[in-house]
Formats: C-alpha cells, structure tokens, sequence
C-alpha cells in the first residue's frame, strides 16, 4: 500500500492548476465583496437576489476547493461518491430547519404584545376586556 | 497502491483499497465528513434562529472596523483580508503537497512554512476582531449591537452565534497550524524521505483545505448574508 509511484505525473496536480484555481477563488471573493460594495452604494441588486447570488458563489467556491485543492476531482468514483452522498442530508436539513425558524418568526409575530390576533379570540367577558393595543400584561 | 484506473477493474474484488487511497487518507476524509456535519449543525442552528428572529444586526455595521483606522467606516474590508489570507495559504499548503509528489524536500519545506505563516496571521487577525468586538461590548451573552431595523437587541443570539462558530472554526485553524509545524519538523529531519513517500502532507494538506472550506461558508453566513 505504501508503495506510491512517485514518478508518475498526475496533470491535476500541476502547479499550473493549482495557480488557475487560485485566481478562480480569488476572483469569486472580490466579485461577492464588489457586489456587497454595489449593494451598499444603490441598494441594487435586492438582499433577496443578492442573498441567492452568494450562496449560489459559495457553493462554486466550495466546488474548485472539494475538486482542486483536495483533489476529490481526481479520485476514482468510489471514493467521490462515499464523500458526497452524504452530504444530501444537508439538503433536508436546511430545508426543515429554516422552514421551522421561519415557522416560529410568525408565531412570534401573531402572539407579539399588541397585535390583533388573527385567530379567534376568546370570549371579551373573561378578563373584562383588556386585550387593546400596547397591553402585553397578560402574556 | 495501485494506481491504474481501468473501467472494467472490478474495484470490490479484494486485493486493493476500493477506493484507491491508502486507509490513513480515507479515514481522514471520513473524519472530514463528521467535521463538515458538525460546522452544518451549528451553521443549520445560527440559520434557524436567525430565521425565527424578527429582526437581525446588519453585518456591516458591526464589522466595519479596520487595525490602525480608528473609526473609519469599512465594512467587509478586513474580514476580505482575512479571506485572503487564508485561500492564500491553502495555495501554498498544495504546493506543499505537490513539491512532495516529486519529494523536492526543500520546495516541501519552504511551502509549509509559508502555510503555517499564513494560518498564524489569520489567528492573527481573528484575535484582533475578537478584542476589538470585546472592547465594543460584545461576548457571549452580551449584545450591544442593534437590529437592522432599528429597534435595540432583545437577546444575545447574534454574538453567541457569531463566537461560537468563528471561535470553534478558530480552533480548526490552531490545531491545523500544529499539525503543520509537526509535519514542517518531520520533514526536516527526514522522516518522509526514509519512508519513501510524503503522504503525511497530503492528509494534513486535505484537513487544512477543509478548514479553508469552512471558512468560505461562515464568511458568507456571517458577513454577507
């Protein structure tokens, strides 16, 4: 197993690519901080494009440094494949949690001190009253 | 290790590793992977609460401080140097990795330290925006940051978040930077070349670009999103 062949050339692992994926890195960053910068400056383009723009880059980014720096790229299909699969759990697990932060948000929202309720409420004679704007008391 | 990729070799016959690399590398790719659920996991939890919160600090009010600016507004700047620094020393920590394929020790030597140089600055740079933060009144608990929308922070989310994650991440980087000065002194004294192969660099090389790799993820979770 130790016996690694030494001599033999990998064409991925040249210094040539390796300087390539630098730049692609690098010119990935300093789009996603000019972008930032623009967002600032003109309120273009929208948080929401915006925010879909750098989760989109970053999963590029992430791709040339799995492929390239680690060398996945280059393994045998085996190998990718017992490395990546996995790593679908992390689509349900962004899709389920998010939707149950967000879930909670209108909760909080709905039952937030002063808000008129969207559900039924319950009957005014009980507390007399009292469920007015700014009135917080009973929660 | 046999190298020959074929299409028609039977990969799970027996005989050789079906996957093509040694155990040591394997296993460090699988450790990797448990590594890559823990930082989902407390991304995932940051992203959670962050989407239960009504509303949330704007990242580039409070990073927006530069060493030696004072008060100067510039936001994104020094955590984009940050960035840098760290792709930078995931460059020189593959041609580490690739002056050992042709065992150039010396081309092996020199790259790693410019690595261990270059993870020491961002340690560097991620004590100074800690003390600069603590001195501004934040730490775990403590949130002197107001919402985006104006109103005054209710909890410490953010901070705690922000610490927990940037600071286990900075763990990564400290014990990847010891992990390299221990392979910088293998090499000087020659362990590699009697083994006959650098793959000890590989495998460290394979968790320092992860730690780079996480960091692509809480730059743009913490200060882009």
């Amino acid at each position: 197993m130790a016996n690694v062949d030494t001599t033999q050339e990998h064409a991925s692992s040249s210094t040539k690519t390796i300087w390539k994926t630098f730049w692609i890195l690098l010119g990935i960053t300093v789009v996603e901080i000019g972008l930032a910068f623009l967002h600032l400056g003109t309120g273009f383009p929208g948080k929401l494009l915006l925010n879909a723009i750098f989760i989109g880059l970053t999963v590029v980014k992430a791709f040339f440094i799995v492929a390239e720096f680690m060398h996945l790229g280059h393994e045998i299909k085996n190998l990718i494949l017992s490395v990546l699969v996995p790593l679908v759990f992390f689509v349900w697990f962004i899709i389920a949690f998010l939707a149950d932060g967000d879930s909670w948000k209108n909760m909080r929202k709905d039952l937030s001190p002063g808000k008129a309720r969207t559900y039924e409420m319950a009957k005014p004679a009980e507390h007399g009253g009292g469920h007015g704007a700014g009135n917080g008391a009973h929660h | 290790m046999d190298t020959t990729v074929t299409a028609k070799k039977k990969w799970w016959a027996g005989g050789y590793s079906p996957f093509n690399v040694s155990y040591g590398k394997l296993m460090m790719w699988y450790f990797l992977l448990s590594d890559a659920f823990t930082f989902g996991a407390l991304l995932i939890s940051y992203g959670t609460v962050r989407f239960s919160s009504l509303s949330w600090p704007d990242p580039n009010h409070v990073f927006h401080s530069f060493p030696f600016m004072g008060d100067a507004n510039l936001p994104l700047v020094f955590v984009s140097l940050m960035t840098f620094i760290l792709i930078m020393s995931s460059v020189t920590m593959v041609l580490a990795v690739h002056a050992g394929h042709h065992r150039d020790r010396k081309a092996v030597i020199k790259w790693l330290i410019w690595t261990i140089i270059g993870g020491a600055a961002f340690l560097g740079c991620q004590a100074w925006e800690w003390t600069h933060l603590y001195h501004s009144g934040a730490w775990w608990s403590l949130n002197p940051f107001a919402n985006a929308d104006g109103t005054a922070a209710t909890n410490s989310n953010f901070t705690d978040f922000f610490f927990t994650i940037t600071g286990f991440h900075g763990l990564h980087v400290t014990s990847g930077v010891i992990l390299n000065i221990v392979i910088l002194l293998n090499v000087l004294n020659g362990t590699y070349e009697k083994r006959g192969h650098y793959e000890m660099v590989e495998k460290v090389g394979l968790y320092w670009h992860f730690v780079d790799l996480v960091w692509v993820f809480v730059f743009t979770c913490f200060y882009l999103l």
